[in-house]
């Protein structure tokens, strides 16, 4: 027997949710000033989520570690946010919507979430417009889509490159609005150190002031941790620096199971790494595929500048390997096919590790201002970091580690393993499957923020009744002081290196052994060079400064020996998973023409993990993935 | 190339700061300037000394947080481009770089180059937002709006909310930021019916947190890495103007 209950409602699909929310139980208007709702994390998903309580009249406490909610990683997201609105009148539906996800991810995802997510997808639009959120625009005042990778419709809005920002900023006034009238309080420049659970309930946070490096507690009646994505496990990676597992790596201690953390998604087009001394990768938006087209010189000793090389010696190897998708494909597809390019020595910069994406036709075509107003900005930052101008020159792009489809389990109703901890947005498994479309993870924030989440914490609140309980409760004390325990630890190790240098070692062992193809020796050898780095870690780390005090190196540490032990699952699940799908690629595991080669009779399940202590191996539950809408077939974009 | 910096130091607020020098050989031109204090950070904690702290998260531009004066220039000499997207190849071989926190009264210095921006979430909280709750909404569609309105009011609302206006301002003046949101929402349907409540609002608490006037010397449009023009300071007074000339609200 599965310990896992997904609690997907039953009937038709496309009657679920709505069945679902007529049989939730509702917490009436007087009732819900009494309740307390702790929201973890301020991008979309938590920003949303917060706004969305604290106008039904929930009492809501906001926290984020930068120094404003308007700063969280969603704000960096370029391309923009699908929804089945079917206004450019070509064919698209919820249906399809709904199809293409569960394909793009390679049928590993719940069907009945993703069906509700391409429901709740248009009223995501509406919301955001009636917000003031300007989107891109036709000249006769309506709306302007554009197309992304895994789709053969245009359902993608956007804000030129900026779309995350605008609809963050939009989250964020609507957050804002709810300060102003009391119902939220923000604590920003805080970071959760540790979950409390109270009678098998989630009741409350460990937080640190980082400007006062006090412990803080706080408690409530559900928490819903909106933390974000894991890439940084990699250390390289297109997210934002201080994006990190530690709030749901502590909740996963605590009993939530963590589902599929080796789904991880290696974006096709970024700016391909250059240095040591390197922080970060920077994405280059998957729409630019749109008009971009991908190639290597067709001559692997062909040396000549781009530009020298004419276009019969040329290989545009999307548009010959998939010419129904062309340089649309999905993203898992696209990076493969780019290291398979590389790996065979036709990459193109002096690392050997690049591909071009090449705007000459589409400049010719449409005219260098159209191609301006729609990627400006990625172009300028293009230019900035690289010092060539895109314009002229092909940009040279390579995949790096992006997004995580993987996180905390959770039900239809977005709960973890422990009740009254909700999970939204990339923090949790749920929608995407094995590789997530591009405009999707917007999407999902809001969809889980807006509409999902107010209903179902409700039903939870008004389905339980809980005790009262406080900050002096001993379970406070106990858990605070375990937290206290760490940070001393980390203050006291005073050993030789430092904080970043592990981070990056770390980062080298899962690129090159739980990256783009992975295999079973590898991440066997993964798994033990982690435990060995986690080893020196604890031995030598140097972290300087106090604990009362605003300590960078001290927040570092404690996110690098979360995906220290965090990394080592990732590697286990994969090695678990004897399969090949969407971003899992196992080399064991492909087709003749190297395809992704899954296997349905064994692995059409979600693997979720609970932790059984630090020393011990940690169990593997499976959820049954049972697809009733769409059928399985090998993924083709040909 | 080798540099030679002279960084602000700060224990916290409530102490004294000073100007240290760190001399920095073997800086590459490919590095951002982000990942140059990176390596002279790892050089500090390797002598067992604190790395210099500043805010920084997405570094690529957009998310606000670095925040620097580097010789004199909010985010440094490269136009429209935030501390961490300027590259290193804006510098030669033996320059000085005097790097220090944003100045000015409203943003408190908390620790290094790291001050407190919060100022700017209460203005926002005091009127930056349209009234509408979730599920509110009319289908997006039936509000149509211009495009030309349309991209005016998005170029104003890229606003990244650093904080550069302020402290390229000799008045510490919020104008240019107060400016970007009013606008945005004064150029769209959907702001109209709060648009007098809202600038007023804005406005009010934005002298509440001790924010200069504002001389019209443009220099916060010169330091503003996202472009955003002074045209909205233009707007803000109209708005502003019209607000006071006709609003019920006292
Ligand atoms: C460069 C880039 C471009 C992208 N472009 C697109 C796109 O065009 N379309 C699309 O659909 N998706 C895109 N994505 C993906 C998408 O942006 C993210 O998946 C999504 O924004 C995640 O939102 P979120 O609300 O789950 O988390 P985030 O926005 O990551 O927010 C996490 C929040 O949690 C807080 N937090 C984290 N840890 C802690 C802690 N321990 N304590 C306290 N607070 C904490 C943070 O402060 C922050 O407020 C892009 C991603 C990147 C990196
Ligand atoms: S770090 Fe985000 S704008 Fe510079």
């Amino acid at each position: 027997m599965s310990l896992l209950q997904s609690n997907v409602p039953e009937g038709p699909i496309a009657e679920k949710w709505t069945r679902h929310k007529n049989e939730l139980k509702l917490v009436a208007p007087n009732n819900k000033r009494k309740y307390e709702i702790l929201v973890i994390g301020t991008g979309l998903a938590g920003a949303s989520a917060a706004a969305s309580l604290g106008e039904l009249g929930y009492n809501v406490k906001t926290f984020c570690y930068q120094d404003s909610a308007r700063r969280a990683h969603s704000i960096a997201a370029q391309g923009g946010i699908n929804a089945a609105k079917n206004y450019p009148n070509d064919g698209d539906s919820v249906w399809r919507l709904f199809y293409d996800t569960v394909k793009g991810g390679d049928y590993r995802s719940r069907e009945a979430n993703v069906y509700r997510l391409a429901e709740v997808s248009a009223n995501i639009i509406d919301q955001c417009v009636a917000q003031g959120v300007p989107f891109a625009r036709e000249y006769g005042g309506l709306l302007a889509n554009r197309t992304f990778g895994g789709a053969q419709v245009s359902r993608t809005f956007y804000a030129r490159g900026q779309t995350g920002q605008q609809l963050l900023l939009g989250a964020y006034s609507a957050l804002m609005r709810q300060v102003n009238k009391g119902k939220v309080q923000n604590f920003a420049r805080r970071e959760m150190l540790d979950l409390v659970n109270i009678d098998g309930n989630a009741r409350g946070v460990i937080v640190r002031n980082m400007v006062s490096g006090k412990l803080e507690r706080y408690v409530g009646d559900a928490v819903l941790l909106c933390t974000g994505g894991y890439g940084n496990a990699y250390y390289l990676s297109t997210n934002a620096m201080g994006c990190n597992v530690t709030a749901a790596w502590r909740c996963y201690k605590r009993g939530a199971y963590y589902a599929n953390p080796c789904y991880t998604q290696i974006h096709p087009t970024c700016i391909p790494v250059s240095g040591d001394y390197q922080s970060k990768l920077t994405l280059m938006s998957e729409s630019l595929r749109n008009d971009g087209r991908v190639w290597v010189p067709k001559d692997v000793n062909d040396k000549r500048s781009p530009e020298q090389i004419p276009e019969a010696d040329r290989d545009y190897y999307l548009e010959r390997r998939y010419p129904a998708f062309g340089n649309m494909v999905p993203r898992d597809v696209a990076s493969r096919a780019a290291k398979e390019r590389c790996d065979e020595g036709y990459g193109v910069n002096e690392s050997g590790r690049a591909v071009y994406l090449d705007f000459k036709r589409a400049i010719a075509e449409q005219g260098q201002k159209a191609i301006e107003a729609k990627y400006g900005n990625l172009f300028h930052m293009y230019r900035k970091i690289t010092n060539e101008n895109p314009y002229e020159v092909p940009m040279k792009i390579y995949p790096a580690v992006h997004y995580t489809m993987g996180g905390l389990w959770v039900d239809y109703n977005l709960q973890s393993t422990i009740p009254g901890l909700y999970v939204l947005g990339e923090a949790n498994f749920s929608d995407h499957g094995a590789n997530r479309l591009g405009a999707s993870a917007l999407m999902q924030g809001l969809a889980d923020g807006y509409f999902v989440a107010p209903y179902t914490v409700g039903h939870h609140l008004a389905s339980n009744k809980l005790e009262k309980v406080d900050t002096n409760n001993p379970a406070f004390e106990q858990v605070e002081s375990e937290v206290q325990g760490r940070i001393d630890k980390f203050l006291s190790i005073k050993g030789s290196r430092s904080v970043d240098s592990f981070h990056r070692e770390l980062g080298l062992v899962m690129w090159d052994n739980c990256g783009m193809a992975r295999n079973a020796a590898g991440l066997h050898e993964a798994i033990e060079k982690i435990q060995g780095i986690r080893w020196e870690f604890w031995q030598n780390v140097r972290v300087t400064g106090s604990g009362h005090q605003l300590n960078m190196e001290l927040e570092k540490a404690g996110r690098v020996a979360d995906f220290l032990e965090f990394g080592e699952l990732l590697a286990r699940d994969a090695l678990a998973r004897e399969e090949s799908c969407g971003g899992h690629f196992r080399e064991e595991h492909q087709t003749p023409e190297n395809e992704a080669r899954r296997d349905d009779e064994n692995f059409a399940h979600v693997a979720a993990w609970e932790y059984q202590g630090d020393d011990a191996t940690p169990i593997r539950h499976q959820e049954e993935l049972n697809f009733e809408n769409v059928k399985l077939t090998q993924r083709s974009y040909k | 190339m080798k540099l030679t910096l002279h960084i602000w130091r700060q224990s916290n607020k409530e102490t004294k700061g000073e100007f240290k020098t760190y001399e920095l050989p073997d800086v590459s031109e490919h590095m951002s300037f982000l990942e140059m204090l990176d390596v002279l950070n790892e050089k500090l904690i390797s002598q067992n000394e604190e790395p210099v702290a500043f805010d920084h998260d997405c570094r690529e531009g957009i998310c606000g947080s670095c925040s620097m004066m580097i010789n004199g220039q909010a985010h440094g000499p490269d136009l429209k481009t935030t501390a961490c997207q300027l590259h290193m190849r804006k510098f030669k071989d033996g320059d000085d770089v005097w790097i220090e926190p944003w100045r000015a009264d409203a943003f408190p210095v908390l620790k290094d180059l790291v001050v407190d921006r919060s100022a700017f979430d209460r203005i926002m909280q005091a009127g930056a937002f349209v009234s509408v709750n979730t599920g509110n909404a009319p289908d997006a569609n039936s509000t149509i709006v211009p495009k030309m309105n349309a991209d005016l009011a998005f170029d104003a609302a890229t606003c990244i909310g650093c904080g550069a206006c302020v402290a390229a301002c000799k008045n510490a003046s919020a104008m240019l930021f107060v400016s970007a949101k009013v606008s945005q929402y004064a150029l769209l349907p959907q702001g109209d019916p709060e648009r007098k409540t809202r600038v007023l609002r804005m406005v009010a608490q934005m002298d509440k947190e001790g924010f200069g006037g504002c001389s019209n010397t443009n220099e916060c449009e010169a330091a503003c890495p996202a472009g955003i023009s002074v045209n909205n300071i233009a707007r803000l007074n109209r708005e502003y103007f019209k607000a006071t000339l006709t609003s019920r609200e006292s």
